[in-house]
């Protein structure tokens, strides 16, 4: 186990050498001028020529890649033009909003679909199967940003259920003491029930969201290869041993099934963190997500590389975990490394 | 589902109904305990789309929500009066009054200044001259957009900042300009307590810049207690404040909220108390549903235009610009983009009298077969290609202007590609002076004719004469009007004025198009909003309930 992860990990550098590199051409070459942005909409060239050798920006290419490379061997990511905020200490500070949010939406998302598309397996073409294919195809169909919309202008507009869409705490709130940086969590160390009931429900609609988009995958492919599975030779065999049909069903057939899903659901992670961005935006959300985009568009190149670094070490992270969770399933994972 | 479809009628209709059955003004499932309702009426929330980047407008590339933050942390020497236009209150650009300073004399080549002795900073430590000196010389010297705008009023050196004693500090003149005094009064010329920013300055950092980018140090209504940059503001009241009344709200938080739907359904539900920046659509439905109170105020010395490259075909043609000037669709901009929230810069009388004012409006109107007419004596009779360009930051009214442009170019038989630059991009190409057709907003903090036209008309061809235009009839007017203003010769001022205006609106290197107005919404429980030259929010005279 330990050589697999050993030799994961050693994998992985290269592709962290080719993020830096390619991050740093890619928004080099992104349209734009910082510092003309920055200097402000009544900037002569000289205030704007100013501005740019203060960021360091008039100099070659090659020196500048050697700043950064220099900068982040000791940690640093830079700072932010558009918050004005290092870039870590910013990254450090979001991850927890935006891995609350996700988390939410995926456990939400897992507790539907697995059910869903194991009834929809078993129960094949009968109107479960159809309703999980009508719910799948909905869900992937409909843009985030339309449903997180939808939801606030029924629950919180509407009905006014669902508190104001002003992020992760109401603006007269404040947060608990920082354990984990997870609202939920830190707010149950505090003992405060009225901040964790608070932040409670802030999070169930853009939790909702994400679940209704991250459902579909998750329950497609649960469904496939169940069925997959199910048809198998074992599978007859356990049942014309004469098994419950629970015993045929989960212990059997769906631990067999687990795989592929897990594998999908280590893409469904990641592309969640991503399709967060729309999420965060809609409900104000003070997440990683956002702040790239912010970034992005006011051409602020410390944060956009940060963030897209930040991905890439979760991306290996992510799936360090799935290759080790697949050897914990399936026992043929392990001596294939 | 069905009932989640409405057309958008339907939807404000039962959206209205809702929001009377469950009453505004109160948020009540937000609010658990008393002590939160009890911050609740002492706490004004503010919405916004983005937030500051820096509490410090001296700071490198500060935006302007952080213009917002540092007018309500700090002191100027001297501020605006109040007057009242249709009803709203609005800053009186003729008139001063001090905030640090207890008294202004005025001088031959100098401005005198003595400070109020109560005058403190938020630490405690007295105000004084030495300070004020600092912050001005901070001003001039770090570069940037501080330094320019302090220019703008002939404030270039440090020499020009003399401490007369502890509590008096002169401002000498380097030339008679009218803009100087006025310049004092901008965001720019605050003044810092430049002990603690001395003390938390570095060797690389000299006017302590990435101390105050964080800090709000001054002597203002209010400091910033907590930023969450990107997300929330926090603002606590200074009760030490002897620039002017007592502000009435102990707390401002300023929450960022980037859904424009969203903004608006927390003032609708009332959940926000107030927000500047929706669409101008959800105004004009907000307006007319009469729940909220909104102040629509036209930008002072502001216009939208549409600017053409004079120096390149086939817009060097005067007879081109003028046909352009013809063939905008002026009202149907007016009326399909900006649902009437905007003064029409178009359509004055044929008889009227040009005034001494800027902006007002050309005596240009749709007329295609004038404009057909004049393209052909240009010798265009058949059009050409062209493009126009608009900046993608402000597309809700930039990109309908130009498609409604556009389509009445077409029936000239110009054809135009609509050009799309991002935000972040724009001004670098406005500044390369290459766009041929585009249209762009200016507007100054100084509200002078003679100052807007210095920045877009000279042939010193400064970044906002967009258009490249020189004319050497045009300098003379207004380099004329300047030295009039500074000496106080009235008639030749009102000539100078005049004969600008007029040269500006035959030539038509831009044509102008509206007014944009500063669109306000909120409660009906929130009182004493005032329009000011930098057009955001004065806490200050804000008050609830």
């Amino acid at each position: 186990m330990l050589k697999l992860i050993g030799s994961r990990l050693a994998t992985a550098v290269p592709s962290l050498i080719g993020v830096v590199i390619v991050t740093f051409l890619l928004t080099r070459v992104l349209p734009g001028d910082t510092a003309a942005y920055f200097a402000g909409p009544a900037a002569t060239p000289q205030a704007i020529a100013e501005i740019r050798t203060k960021l360091g920006l008039d100099k070659p290419l090659p020196a500048q890649f050697l700043d950064y490379v220099t900068a982040l061997a000791k940690g640093d990511l830079g700072s932010s033009l558009s918050t004005g905020q290092p870039v870590a200490t910013e990254i450090r500070n979001r991850l927890p909003a935006s891995a609350e949010l996700t988390l939410a939406g995926l456990i939400l998302a897992l507790l539907i679909a697995i059910p869903y598309g194991i009834a929809a397996a078993v129960k094949q073409g009968t109107w479960v199967d159809h309703s999980c294919r009508i719910l799948t195809t909905a869900g992937v169909s409909l843009p985030v940003f339309f449903t997180g919309l939808l939801l606030v202008y029924v629950f919180y507009f509407k009905l006014g259920w669902a508190p104001a869409p002003l992020g992760r705490l109401d603006a007269f709130a404040s947060p608990p003491p920082e354990v984990t940086g997870f609202y939920l969590i830190d707010s149950l160390i505090a003992g405060d029930f009225e901040t964790f009931r608070a932040s409670a429900a802030q999070l169930v609609i853009p939790a909702v969201t994400l679940a209704i988009f991250a459902l579909a995958p998750i329950a497609r492919m649960t469904r496939a290869s169940m069925l997959a599975v199910l048809s198998s030779e074992f599978v007859r065999t356990a049942r014309a041993a004469g098994l419950t049909p629970y015993k045929v069903i989960i212990v059997y057939a769906f631990r067999n099934a687990m795989l592929p899903v897990i594998t999908t659901l280590g893409m469904v992670f990641s592309f969640l963190l991503g399709a967060n961005v729309l999420v965060e935006k809609v409900f104000a959300w003070p997440g990683i997500g956002s702040y790239a985009v912010e970034a992005l568009i006011t051409s602020d190149f410390a944060p956009v590389q940060g963030f897209v670094l930040a991905m890439a070490v979760l991306y290996i992270v992510l799936n360090l975990l799935i290759d080790i969770a697949y050897g914990v399933i399936d026992p043929r994972a392990r001596s294939e490394a | 589902m069905g009932d989640v479809f409405m057309n958008r009628r339907e939807f404000l209709q039962s959206a209205s109904a809702t929001a009377v059955a469950t009453g505004t003004g109160v948020a009540a499932p937000a609010v658990f305990s008393p002590a939160r309702a009890q911050g609740r009426a002492e706490t004004l929330l503010i919405v916004s789309e983005s937030g500051p980047n820096n509490l410090d407008i001296q700071g490198v590339g500060t935006n302007v929500p952080g213009y917002e933050a540092n007018w309500n942390c700090y002191d100027r020497l001297i501020t605006h009066p109040m007057k009242e236009v249709n009803g709203t209150p609005y800053y009186d650009r003729d008139k001063f009054e001090g905030q640090l300073a207890e008294d202004m004399k005025v001088g031959d080549m100098s401005v005198t200044f003595k400070l109020k002795s109560k005058a403190v900073f938020q630490d405690g430590t007295p105000v004084t001259a030495k300070d004020v000196k600092w912050s001005l010389d901070r001003a001039v010297t770090v570069g940037g957009f501080p330094t320019f705008q302090m220019k703008a009023g002939s404030l270039e050196k440090p020499e020009q900042f003399v401490v007369v004693d502890d509590r008096t500090i002169r401002v000498d003149f380097i030339r008679k300009d009218r803009l100087t005094i006025p310049d004092l009064a901008v965001i720019v010329p605050c003044v810092y307590n430049s002990e603690l920013v001395k003390k938390n300055a570095t060797e690389k950092d000299p006017w302590g810049l990435e101390y105050t980018k964080q800090n709000t140090v001054g002597s203002g209504p209010y400091k910033v207690t907590k930023w969450t940059p990107g997300t929330e503001v926090i603002f606590e009241r200074n009760d030490a404040w002897v620039g002017g009344p007592m502000p009435k709200m102990k707390r401002i938080v300023w929450r960022m909220v980037p859904s424009a739907g969203n903004r608006r359904a927390l003032l609708e539900r009332g959940d926000a108390d107030i927000s500047y920046d929706l669409p101008n659509k959800d105004f004009v439905e907000l307006k007319e549903s009469g729940k909220l109170t909104i102040i629509s105020t036209p930008y002072s010395n502001g216009v939208q235009y549409m600017g053409m490259n004079v120096t390149k075909p086939p817009f060097d043609n005067i007879k081109v610009r003028q046909a352009m000037a013809y063939a905008m669709p002026y009202q149907k901009i007016m009326d399909a983009v900006l649902f009437g929230l905007s003064k029409p810069m178009f359509g004055a009388p044929a008889g009227h009298q040009t005034e001494v004012a800027w902006p007002q409006p050309t005596k240009y109107v749709t007329d295609l077969a004038k404009a057909k007419a004049l393209l052909a004596e240009a010798g265009y009779p058949n059009g050409f290609e062209t493009d126009i360009s608009f900046d993608l930051g402000f597309a809700g009214v930039n990109e309908p202007i130009c498609v409604l442009v556009q389509e009445n170019l077409a029936q000239l038989g110009i054809k135009t590609t609509i050009n799309k630059i991002p935000g972040a991009n724009w001004r670098t190409e406005l500044n390369k002076k290459v766009l041929p057709m585009y249209t762009n907003v200016f507007s100054g903090w100084l509200d002078y004719p003679e100052y807007f036209f210095f920045w877009c008309y000279h042939g010193n061809n400064s970044v906002f004469n967009t258009m490249s235009y020189k004319s050497q009839a045009m300098d003379t007017f207004i380099d004329g009007a300047r030295l009039a203003a500074a000496t106080g010769d009235k008639a030749a001022y009102d000539t100078d004025i005049r004969g600008m205006v007029d040269l500006a609106f035959a030539d038509v290197p831009r044509i102008p198009l509206f007014q944009p107005y500063v669109n306000v919404a909120m409660q009906k429980n929130v009182t004493g909003y005032e329009y000011w030259f930098h057009r955001r929010l004065n806490y200050a005279s804000l008050a609830k309930g």
